[in-house]
C-alpha cells in the first residue's frame, strides 16, 4: 500500500497490476519519451470509398483489439452507435474502446457492447448516465482508465494507448480522405481531438455523408493517413451537435458567480495587455466572457490568445479585436465554429499542442487565467470532476488536469446544488490536485490556495469578494444541507483516474448496492 | 390520530419536495421515498416527515414522498401542509409550527 501525493490509498497489487506509479506533484520536469508510428499499408491512388461500415468492419476488426472515436459530434453523434452496432453484429469479441470521450447518446450502446462481450475494456475522457451507473455498479471486469485530453494525446503519442482501428466521422471528405470539421450539414468545426487517432492509428476509416470533389482544402485531416472513407446517410444532428445560440444565464446565482470570477481576474498580476485565458462552456464561464470584454474595453487591455473549448462569446471577442488568436482544440456552438471557417486568426490545434506534457511545449503551458468548473471541491482544493455525490460516474475529465496548470486558475462552482454540498470535507473522487488549484469562487464569496501568498495578498481587499478560508466555505455547505450519510464502497475497482502525466491519482471503486 | 383523506403538499421543482399522505387504519407511519440524495440523506429525509406528522398527532399515514433536493425546512413545511389538508384543518395549528 502506499500514499500518492494527494493522500490516495493504492495498493501495491493495483500499482503492479496496471503497471503504474502513484501520482507524486503537479511539477513533471522534463521526462524523455518515446513516439510510436502506426503501421502502413501504402496506396497508389485507388478509390478509398466503400459503401458499408460493414465491409471495413469485416476487414479490419479482429477480436481483441483496440478502436476508436472522437466526440466532437457531441449530442448530435450518428456514427458511433451505428459502427458499434456492425461490429456487435458481426460477433466481434474483447475489444478495448479508446474514444477521445463518450457523450450521452452513445451510453446505450456502449452498455450493449459490454453485455454482448464486444467491448471489455475501456478508455475515455469521461462517462455518464447510464454507462456511468453501469460501470459504478460493476459492469466491466477490468476498470475503465480514465485520462485528461493532454493524457489521452501522450498515451497514443507513446504506445500505451495503441489504436488498431479509428473511425472518424467528418462534416466532409473526398475520395482519398481529405476532410475537415468546417462545412457540411453537421459541421463541428475544429478536429483537435480527432487528430490524433488520425495521426497514430493503425487504420484510419472516414465515416462521411458529404463526398466532395477532390482534392478537398483545408484538410485537417489528409489523404496520406487514411485508408478507408464511407459513405453514411448521415453523420450527426446538427441540432444536437452544439447549442445554436449561445444563451447568456439569467441565473442571479451564477451571474455572482461570474462577477467575482471577473473581479479576481482583473485584480491579479495575470490582468494586463497580452494576457492569456481559457473559459469553459458552463453558464457561469460564457458569464464571465461577457464581463471580461467590458474590463478589457475599460481598461484597453487585449488578450493574446484564448484557448480550448471555444464558445461564440469567445469568437465575438476575437472578431472585435480584444483576443488576437484563438487556439481552438473543439468548438461548442455553431458560432464558434462558423468562426472558425471564416477568420483565419482562429486555429485548429490537435490535443497534444493543446494539452500534452510529453511534447515539446504544449499550449497550456503558455496560459496565464482559466475558468473551471467542479462537481465538488475539498478541502485541500483537490477537485473532482469525474464523479457525483453518490459515487457514481458521471462527468469527464476533459482538459481539467492540463488546464489547471494554468498561472491562475479559478474554479467556479456554487456552494450547495439543491441539497448536495459542492466544497466537502471529503470528495467522492480526485481528479485534479489541489496543488494546481489557486482561488475557489462561490456565489457567498472566495476562497484562495494558501499556497498562493502573492494571490492571498493581491485578492483580499476586492469591494464585494467576501474571502474564507477553505474549510470556512465547507462549513457554510454543511449547515445549508447537513452532514452526509458516508457513501459505501465494495473492494472492485471500477475506475482509474490518472493524472495527464500517466501517475495514479484515484482509484474509484463500486458503489455498493 | 388516523387521518381522514388523501392530501398533497409540494411540487416537483428543484429543491423542493412533494408530500402525498393517504389514510392508513394502522402501521405506523410507512414512507416511500424517492430522492436523487437518498443514500445521503435518505434516513434524514425520513426522520423529518416522521417528526413533523407526529407534531400534529398524526400515528398512522401512508407518505410518498418525491424529493428533488429539499432542505429540512422545506421537507418540515411541506410535510404540516399536507397534514393539515389530510386533517382538514382549515385553521393552521400555530403552536406547532
Amino acid at each position: 500500500m502506499s500514499k500518492n501525493n494527494v493522500g490516495v490509498d493504492i495498493s501495491d497489487d493495483i500499482l503492479s497490476t496496471y503497471d503504474y506509479k502513484p501520482f507524486a506533484g503537479t511539477q513533471l520536469g522534463n521526462p524523455v519519451s518515446h513516439r510510436v508510428a502506426p503501421t502502413v499499408r501504402a496506396q497508389f491512388g485507388e478509390n478509398k470509398v466503400v459503401d458499408s461500415i460493414a465491409q471495413v468492419v469485416k476487414a479490419e476488426v479482429k477480436d481483441g483489439m483496440t478502436i476508436s472515436f472522437h466526440h466532437h459530434l457531441r449530442e448530435g453523434d450518428q456514427v458511433f452507435n451505428e459502427v458499434m452496432q456492425v461490429i456487435i453484429d458481426a460477433g466481434i469479441k474483447d475489444l478495448t474502446l479508446a474514444p477521445s470521450s463518450l457523450t450521452n447518446v452513445m451510453n446505450d450502446m456502449v452498455v450493449k457492447a459490454i453485455q454482448a462481450g464486444t467491448v471489455t475494456h475501456i478508455t475515455s475522457s469521461g462517462m455518464r448516465g447510464s454507462l456511468g451507473d453501469a460501470v459504478s455498479h460493476g459492469a466491466l471486469k477490468t476498470p475503465v482508465i480514465f485520462r485528461s485530453h493532454g493524457g489521452r494525446a501522450r498515451a497514443i503519442e507513446t504506445g500505451k494507448i495503441k489504436i488498431d482501428v479509428a473511425f472518424l466521422g467528418v462534416p466532409n471528405a473526398d475520395e482519398q480522405g481529405n476532410a475537415n470539421g468546417m462545412t457540411g450539414d453537421a459541421a463541428f468545426g475544429s478536429l483537435g481531438y480527432a487528430l490524433m487517432d488520425a495521426k497514430y492509428a493503425n487504420k484510419v476509416v472516414l465515416l462521411t455523408d458529404n463526398l466532395v470533389p477532390y482534392p478537398n482544402t483545408p484538410a485537417s485531416i489528409n489523404q496520406t493517413q487514411v485508408d478507408y472513407v464511407v459513405k453514411v446517410d448521415q453523420v450527426g444532428d446538427p441540432d444536437k451537435i452544439g447549442s445554436g445560440a449561445t444563451r447568456f444565464t439569467k441565473d442571479p446565482k451564477e451571474l455572482k458567480i461570474a462577477q467575482m470570477v471577473n473581479d479576481v481576474i482583473t485584480h491579479s498580476a495575470y490582468f494586463k495587455d497580452g494576457f492569456s485565458f481559457q473559459t469553459g462552456s458552463g453558464g457561469a464561464a460564457l458569464a464571465v466572457t461577457r464581463y471580461l470584454r467590458q474590463a478589457m474595453l475599460d481598461k484597453h487591455i487585449t488578450a493574446s490568445f484564448a484557448l480550448g473549448g471555444i464558445t461564440k462569446p469567445t469568437t465575438d471577442l476575437l472578431a472585435e479585436g480584444l483576443v488576437r488568436k484563438v487556439m481552438d482544440v473543439q468548438d461548442f456552438d455553431k458560432g464558434a465554429a462558423d468562426s472558425m471557417h471564416t477568420n483565419p486568426a482562429q486555429q485548429e490545434i490537435d490535443a497534444s499542442w493543446y494539452a500534452d506534457p510529453f511534447n515539446k511545449g504544449a499550449m497550456v503551458d503558455k496560459l496565464d487565467v482559466v475558468i473551471l468548473s467542479a462537481l465538488q471541491v475539498d478541502t485541500h482544493f483537490n477537485v473532482n470532476v469525474l464523479t457525483g455525490s453518490d459515487g457514481v460516474l458521471r462527468g469527464a475529465v476533459g482538459g481539467h488536469q492540463d488546464a489547471a496548470t494554468a498561472k491562475l486558475t479559478i474554479i467556479s462552482a456554487p456552494l450547495v446544488r439543491g441539497r448536495l454540498a459542492t466544497i466537502v470535507p471529503q470528495m467522492t473522487s480526485i481528479t485534479t490536485p489541489g496543488e494546481s488549484i489557486d482561488v475557489v469562487v462561490t456565489e457567498i464569496g472566495i476562497a484562495i490556495n494558501p499556497d498562493r501568498q502573492d494571490l492571498v495578498a493581491a485578492l483580499s481587499h476586492i469591494p464585494g469578494v467576501p474571502v474564507f478560508t477553505i474549510d470556512e466555505l465547507a462549513a457554510k455547505a454543511e449547515a445549508i444541507v447537513g452532514k452526509p450519510a458516508p457513501i459505501e464502497y465494495t473492494d472492485r475497482p471500477v475506475a482509474l483516474v490518472e493524472y495527464r502525466d500517466g501517475s495514479l491519482i484515484d482509484v474509484i471503486h463500486q458503489v455498493k448496492e | 390520530m388516523a387521518i381522514k383523506k388523501t392530501a398533497l403538499a409540494g411540487t416537483l421543482e428543484s429543491s423542493d419536495i412533494q408530500i402525498t399522505l393517504a389514510p392508513a387504519a394502522s402501521g405506523g407511519i410507512q414512507i416511500d421515498l424517492d430522492s436523487a440524495v437518498a443514500s445521503q440523506y435518505g434516513d434524514q429525509i425520513k426522520k423529518v416527515i416522521t417528526a413533523a406528522l407526529q407534531g400534529l398527532g398524526i400515528t398512522d399515514a401512508l407518505v410518498k414522498a418525491v424529493d428533488k433536493g429539499a432542505l429540512d425546512c422545506v421537507i418540515k413545511a411541506r410535510t404540516i401542509a399536507a397534514g393539515q389538508r389530510a386533517l382538514e384543518q382549515t385553521e393552521p395549528a400555530w403552536e406547532v409550527l
